[in-house]
């Protein structure tokens, strides 16, 4: 892995005594494109639309590391009408998909909650697999904040 | 040592949709981290986790990286008939925890 | 990806501080009392409803473990720290409310961790528990959450009052390379924003806590190390004097706040 001019300058500033290379994320990044190979993976080729879906998240994210997230869709959920599977998909982290949620008839809401890692300001995307075969969609922007103060490796 | 927090009623009326909240200690690590040093440090994340109910899967979730520390997990269910609700996580090097709750239904 | 972006624009912020700061000691106004609040009420109400459900607060797994390492007998004595204290639930209750407190024994004041460590080696007989080891972090958790609720009040003496004073001299000081003093933010700039996240006043109203960017519980000694490297100076080690003095002080500077073990924090 290169230093980058602007890793230099700031490693060159950093901690007196002692190693100042921080433990970071690097490498692969997910992008619209990898997102939407990882949609066609989960759902094939079907079309998905949006509404029935909502998707709740902090507008606003105190911490990428631990975001709370919870998923709704409107469905009675019975024998005939129910949700099969809930994706979860991101296109800013370093891989697309999130979670992927199995429900059925027998958990008489479809609503499930979670904490999620989101590594930069991005959509999410929920997409939901109905039992008559439909699938149906929910995207969210959200903005991801920094710490400020952090312990850069030192524990 | 603690290793799982189950949150559900221990009594339901029949038809009722109970929430059930689980908690488990587990690093979830991405993989995509480095040491000091800048050696990557290996993925080892919870991968999937199945409940049953009376033996009959009612929930299962497939978690990539992106789950966080510590994963919770919150869902629901229709309380049926009274019995064992049976929570299993599984994952990276062998992972696996098993915890159970019972559940009366009338 | 990310972090690069960060660790640049936390350069920028980083210089931006240091061209503010060119005097010498910094003596800024105190918050007054009833305009105090704790770090909870600057988090997204997400994360507060993180902290307020029993269930899942993630910390709460720390507690947890802490409560069994109270039953767990240890040392040549083979006590518990039950054997001596029964249900925790009534004889801790107020304790982590009132520490750092002074120590007879040793004639200097200790915190906390201090104390369960003064415990293991001088009654049971048993190792001491090393700063930030799971173990320490559970016991100080489970301890500290029978206070959860309770007013932090600590007990200032002519004993303990040169230790307050240092503490505030350390927080009033300009230290690092940014040649910042911890009032000059959280005292001058609370509400305010650095690199996004907005500044607290800095109560250590719920420690030990779960912080989000830490993906664990840590106590606030750990806090204050990122705090200092965050401006660029050497931190104090673990269990140094300097932050037993500190905590005395930021203790103080939170008396009547009331305690919220375990916390969440980002």
């Amino acid at each position: 892995m290169g230093t980058t001019r602007r890793e230099f300058l700031v490693l060159a500033g950093g901690l007196a005594g002692g190693l100042a290379l921080a433990v970071t994320a690097e490498d692969a990044c997910a992008t619209p494109e990898t997102m939407q190979e990882a949609i066609r993976k989960l759902v094939g080729n079907a079309t998905i639309r949006p509404g029935r879906v909502r998707l709740d998240l902090p507008p606003l994210i105190d911490n990428g590391n631990a975001v709370p997230m919870t998923v709704t869709v409107e469905s009675p959920m019975t024998a005939t009408d129910h949700v099969k599977a809930i994706h979860v998909v991101t296109e800013k982290n370093p891989l697309p998909n999130v979670v992927s949620l199995y429900l059925g008839p027998r958990a008489g809401r479809a609503r499930v909650s979670t904490r999620v890692r989101l590594a930069d300001t991005q959509t999410v995307t929920a997409i939901a697999e109905l039992s008559d075969g439909t699938f149906w969609s929910d995207s969210v922007p959200v903005v991801v904040v920094l710490s400020a103060c952090l312990e850069e490796g030192l524990i | 040592m603690a290793r799982a927090v189950l949150s559900l009623p221990a009594k339901a009326r029949h038809g009722e949709v109970i929430e059930i909240k689980t908690l488990i200690a587990h690093a979830m690590e991405t993989g995509f981290r480095r040491t000091q040093l800048g050696e990557p440090i290996p993925r080892d994340i919870i991968t999937r986790f199945v409940c049953t109910y009376n033996g009959d899967e009612i929930f299962r979730a497939e978690l990539h990286p992106a789950i966080a520390a510590n994963p919770l997990l919150a869902f629901t269910t229709v309380a049926t008939e009274s019995g064992t609700l049976e929570f299993k996580w599984s994952g990276d090097r062998g992972f696996s925890l098993t915890e159970s709750a019972t559940i009366a239904v009338e | 990806m990310k972090a690069d972006c960060g660790r640049w624009l936390r350069h920028v912020v980083a210089t931006a501080c240091a061209l503010i700061g060119c005097a010498l000691s910094v003596h800024a106004a105190e918050i007054p009392l009833a305009e105090r609040r704790s770090g909870y009420e600057f988090m997204g109400r997400e994360t507060r409803a993180m902290q307020d459900d029993d269930v899942t607060n993630p910390g709460v797994l720390w507690v947890l473990d802490g409560e069994t390492l109270w039953n767990r007998t240890a040392g040549a004595t083979g006590q518990a720290c039950a054997g001596c204290h029964g249900d925790a639930r009534t004889s801790m209750r107020g304790v982590a409310a009132r520490y750092p407190a002074w120590d007879v024994a040793s004639g200097r004041p200790i915190n906390l961790e201090q104390r369960i460590n003064a415990c293991r080696t001088g009654r049971q007989k048993a190792a001491p528990l090393v700063y930030e080891s799971r173990d320490l972090l559970a016991l100080t958790a489970y301890v500290a959450r029978q206070s959860r609720g309770m007013e932090i009040e600590i007990a200032i003496d002519e004993r303990i009052k040169p230790s307050l004073n240092a503490g505030r001299d350390t927080f009033h000081r300009r230290q690092g390379q940014l040649n910042l003093a911890c009032t000059q933010c959280h005292d001058d700039r609370w509400g305010k924003k650095l690199a996004g996240n907005t500044i607290p006043q800095a109560h250590p109203t719920g420690y030990p806590l779960y912080r989000l960017e830490w993906q664990g519980l840590g106590s606030l000694q750990r806090r204050l190390r990122n705090c200092m490297a965050g401006i660029r100076a050497e931190p104090y080690p673990y269990g140094a004097p300097e932050f037993v003095e500190l905590e005395i002080y930021l203790m103080w500077r939170a008396r009547g706040m009331k305690l919220e073990t375990p916390a969440v924090r980002p």
